[in-house]
């Protein structure tokens, strides 16, 4: 029987997922977005979950902002990094120091 | 049965597709195993009877997000085999990171189980009759309680839209606009007239 237990430890391990990828492609920012929607991802997968634990709408509601927030974030990332590519020749992001922060 | 065999299938591909989305060597790859993972995701939100929103990730994820991101992939020339130098020396931290994160995690999913914690229920206010369908449900909620919410969306979207076109858009050298000005300060005696000349008088320059 699948009960939301289950759900909820899957949806942990794709957010470990997503934090494991940040480390691991620490230099390649593609990559890094990526892991940023596996970890919105797990999210809305709770979010999901839940929803049909409790017998509550709301949680799909917030899904879909959380969805909303996730394609505007991607497209205004993707923009960052095509002028930063487009000024510096490559992505390369663990070594930015350009605004000397 | 069906219901179980369904989910341990879609979990599983999905959870493989994601580890293979973060140590991929090609980015391409990447993308597509996120797909695969976004997929499966929707499957698994469909065994809970959440129809609408599974079919508005598959939309939104592979019909727009991801084919961005291989957009971005393919357009840039990205020497990727130099991205992957700090691969292995970034490992220790990275795994150790997420064995910690994900201990926790598991360790309130077992607390959970157990029922130490009560936290009470919430008299939820938008359960849903069975006789309405899971989309016509989220329709009636979103409209009405939630309405400003989803104007505030929007407009999150519309934001996102102008200011992707305002970084990424620029000013070529080359290219032959309108030229307004130049129009409008044009006189009549310096433009191209059109004459009918008598046969034989010719005409005045």
């Amino acid at each position: 029987m699948i009960g939301i237990g289950h759900y909820v430890a899957v949806s942990a391990v794709m957010f470990v997922l997503g934090v494991l990828g940040i480390f691991l492609n620490r230099k390649n920012i593609i990559v890094i977005l990526m892991a940023i929607e596996l970890i919105l991802l797990a999210v809305n997968l709770n979010f999901v979950a839940f929803s049909a634990y409790l017998h509550d709408l709301v949680g799909q509601i917030f899904a879909m902002f959380v969805l909303t927030v996730a394609a505007g974030e991607a497209a205004i990332g993707l923009a960052i990094l095509v002028i930063y590519f487009r000024g510096r020749g490559t992505i390369a992001v663990d070594d930015v120091n350009r605004m000397k922060g | 049965m069906i219901a179980a065999f369904a989910f341990y299938l879609f979990a599983g591909v999905m959870m493989t597709s994601g580890l293979l989305t973060i140590v991929a060597r090609n980015p391409v790859h990447s993308v597509l195993w996120l797909i695969l993972a976004f997929f499966n995701a929707a499957g698994l939100m469909v065994l809970t009877g959440a129809e609408f929103i599974a079919m508005l990730l598959v939309i939104v994820y592979v019909g727009a997000v991801a084919v961005l991101f291989l957009f971005v992939v393919m357009m840039l020339d990205i020497d990727f085999s130099a991205m992957r130098a700090g691969f292995i020396r970034n490992a220790p931290l990275g795994v150790l990171l997420a064995l910690v994160l994900f201990g926790e995690l598991f360790l309130g999913i077992v607390v959970h189980s157990a029922g130490n914690l009560a936290l009470g229920h919430a008299a939820s206010a938008s359960v849903t009759p069975a006789t309405v369908s899971n989309t016509a449900a989220i329709g009636a909620l979103l409209y009405t309680r939630y309405l400003f919410e989803f104007e505030a969306a929007g407009m999150i979207l519309l934001v996102a839209m102008i200011g992707a076109i305002m970084l990424t858009h620029r000013e070529r050298g080359d290219k032959r606009g309108q030229n307004a000005a130049h129009q409008i300060a044009r006189r009549p005696q310096d433009a191209t007239v059109n004459v009918q000349p008598e046969v034989g008088k010719g005409v005045s320059l």
